[in-house]
């Protein structure tokens, strides 16, 4: 068997290839979904297998799909392909290179939760990918692996591709659902969640593309096999983004439980230059920000282990930062992507985020007055548990685990 | 007449196939890539006849362009160069190497060719965070990525856009 669970190109370079794909046994997975199981045996597998949503939420994945309401139809099904947070790579690779296994993914997802639509989100800069998915889906239909009757049974699978145009917090599953309807991305008050209350009002499962790419080989393996590959707590593989100061940069699949020393010093080669490390971004532009200690270094990659470092393990994006570069200019660059980003929808969020850029702005460039960075604390800690969605929140961690884990680059 | 409806029943039929049949309002971030594609930006009369094909009020369409950073009401070069500025590219290089390009065609960021042929711009993450220095082109022809870029190969690439128009 492969290494690989996801980035299993890396070893089998014409998995894009639907031949090569069903040579390695692809399909057969559905195939066999559809014909001799039904759609709550699926999910209780995927529940079993301990799989959780690899967008950064962590979310136990079957208990999502179970949570569909069974009084409302359509259901619909939605592959979340935003990625736009900076560090975050990993979905546009699997789509590139994997595009059949993640499409499977979906389809099983689909008849697990009785949606006969599903909808794949792009981000607006994935056109290329986009169009490609579609002869893919188009090679699929003609193959009748997708279609109306599949193999016999009674189940229907249509699956459409849907290009957002530039938006991070489309990535949020509400404001992807308003999006994909036609309006402004922004995010809906919850509850109602998704699986009661999604696209056009109906039941609707957000999943992202990694999650979705991992549930054939689960029905095809066992959950058994699935937990067999991770640690007690964080069963499976995940595939890391590793970007910023790094010698080799890229995606990684690695188990649950490597330690970032693996992921930095041995994947991605060590620090540029040799230069010393000092900090950790563990989950892109929004993580809570860790000083990159020997015990950090040294910490498995699990969800719970990060979260005790005072972290969060999240989409497994990981920015590394070496010592030439001061943390407030590092902050001065993550908040003006959420400036950027807000959809203006909450006035903590909107003007917070815009309050803030000024601030590390200031700050970075060498004013480092105390009552500036008491400002910034403050207007920070105006913006938590204020906000309708995440980005608010995300805004500002970094900004306070920064000023209170590296006081000297704020004059403290 | 609806000019995009005359130009382009086939497409337009093809997006709206996409959404159950009382939800083509579903179809209006598709549409309004459609109008955009042949000029670069979209043209105040297509807003009124995106919302004609949708039966939406023409406001609903333009809260769009407004909202979402591809779409642009606005001319600018045939091609535009969007070079991710974001925290992991300027770790490796990525705002040194949109000054350096802007420099080399006598532009500041945000600023088109003389020609018009170019207009070059910083913009926020666009996942290739290992591929620094990287940037995306809009132009007709869609949208496509060039990654691990240098300033040299970046104006070898302008002049075979040059050379195309001539």
């Amino acid at each position: 068997m492969s290494d690989y669970v996801i980035l299993r190109h890396r070893e089998i370079p014409d998995i894009k290839q639907l031949k090569a794909y069903r040579t390695q046994g692809g399909f057969k997975a559905f195939e066999n979904a559809v014909k001799n199981l039904q759609p709550d045996e699926v999910t209780e597998i995927i529940k079993a297998s301990g799989l959780r949503g690899r967008g950064g939420a962590g979310f136990p994945t079957g208990l999502k799909w179970s949570f569909m309401d069974r009084n409302s139809w359509p259901h619909y099904v939605v592959a979340n392909s935003d990625e736009s947070e900076p560090g975050t790579f990993k979905d546009r690779e699997i789509i590139e290179e994997n595009p059949f296994q993640f499409l499977e993914g979906l389809a099983i997802t689909s008849y697990a939760v009785g949606a006969e639509a599903a909808y794949i989100y792009l981000r607006g800069e994935f056109w290329q990918l986009a169009e490609f998915l579609d002869d893919k889906i188009k090679e699929l239909e003609e193959s009748r692996l997708l279609g109306k009757k599949l193999f016999g049974k009674k189940y229907n699978l249509k699956i459409n591709t849907h290009l957002g145009a530039g938006a991070y917090i489309c990535g949020e599953e509400t404001a992807l659902l308003e999006s994909l309807e036609g309006k402004r991305g922004q995010p809906r008050l919850r509850p109602p969640f998704p699986p009661s209350y999604g696209l056009y009002g109906k039941p609707t499962v957000v999943n992202n593309v990694e999650t979705l790419t991992n549930v054939p080989l689960i029905l095809e393996n066992g959950p058994e096999w699935y937990r067999s590959l991770g640690t007690d707590e964080s069963a499976g593989v995940k595939v890391f983004s590793l970007s910023g100061r790094v010698n080799n940069p890229g995606n990684f699949e690695l188990p649950f439980g490597s330690t970032y020393r693996e992921l930095i010093y041995g994947y991605g080669r060590g620090i540029l230059n040799d230069a010393p490390i000092k900090a950790i971004l563990p989950a892109g532009a929004s993580s809570a920000i860790l000083r990159a200690t020997d015990q950090v270094l040294d910490t498995p990659l699990e969800y719970a282990s990060v979260k005790k470092l005072g972290s969060d393990l999240g989409s497994g994006s990981v920015i590394v930062i070496d010592d030439t570069v001061s943390m407030d200019w590092v902050i001065n660059k993550t908040i003006d992507f959420f400036k950027h980003e807000s959809c203006g929808k909450c006035t903590p969020c909107r003007e917070g985020t815009y309050w803030m850029s000024y601030l590390t702005k200031q700050i970075a460039s060498g004013d480092k007055k105390a009552e500036q960075v008491e400002l910034l604390l403050e207007v920070a800690n105006n913006i938590r548990g204020k906000c309708l969605c995440a980005l608010g929140e995300f805004s500002v961690m970094g900004v306070l685990t920064s000023i209170e884990r590296f006081p000297e680059d704020f004059g403290r | 007449m609806n000019e995009l409806s005359a130009k382009y029943p086939g497409e337009i039929q093809k997006i709206l196939d996409k959404y159950p049949p009382e939800r083509k309002r579903s179809a209006l971030m598709p549409l309004l890539f459609l109008a955009q594609r042949e000029e670069g930006f979209i043209r105040d009369e297509a807003l009124g006849e995106i919302a004609q094909i949708l039966d939406l009020q023409k406001t609903e369409v333009a809260t769009l362009v407004g909202f979402y950073t591809l779409f642009h009401d606005e001319k600018g070069g045939s091609y535009r160069i969007q070079v991710c500025t974001d925290l992991c590219c300027a770790l490796r290089g990525s705002e040194e190497f949109l000054e350096s390009l802007c420099a080399a065609l006598e532009i500041s960021p945000g600023e088109t060719t003389s020609d018009g042929l170019v207009t070059v711009e910083g913009v926020k993450c666009l996942a290739a965070c290992d591929r620094a220095p990287m940037f995306q082109v809009q132009s007709e022809a869609g949208i496509s990525y060039h990654e691990n870029c240098t300033v040299e190969k970046t104006l070898d690439l302008i002049s075979s856009w040059k050379e195309d128009q001539t």
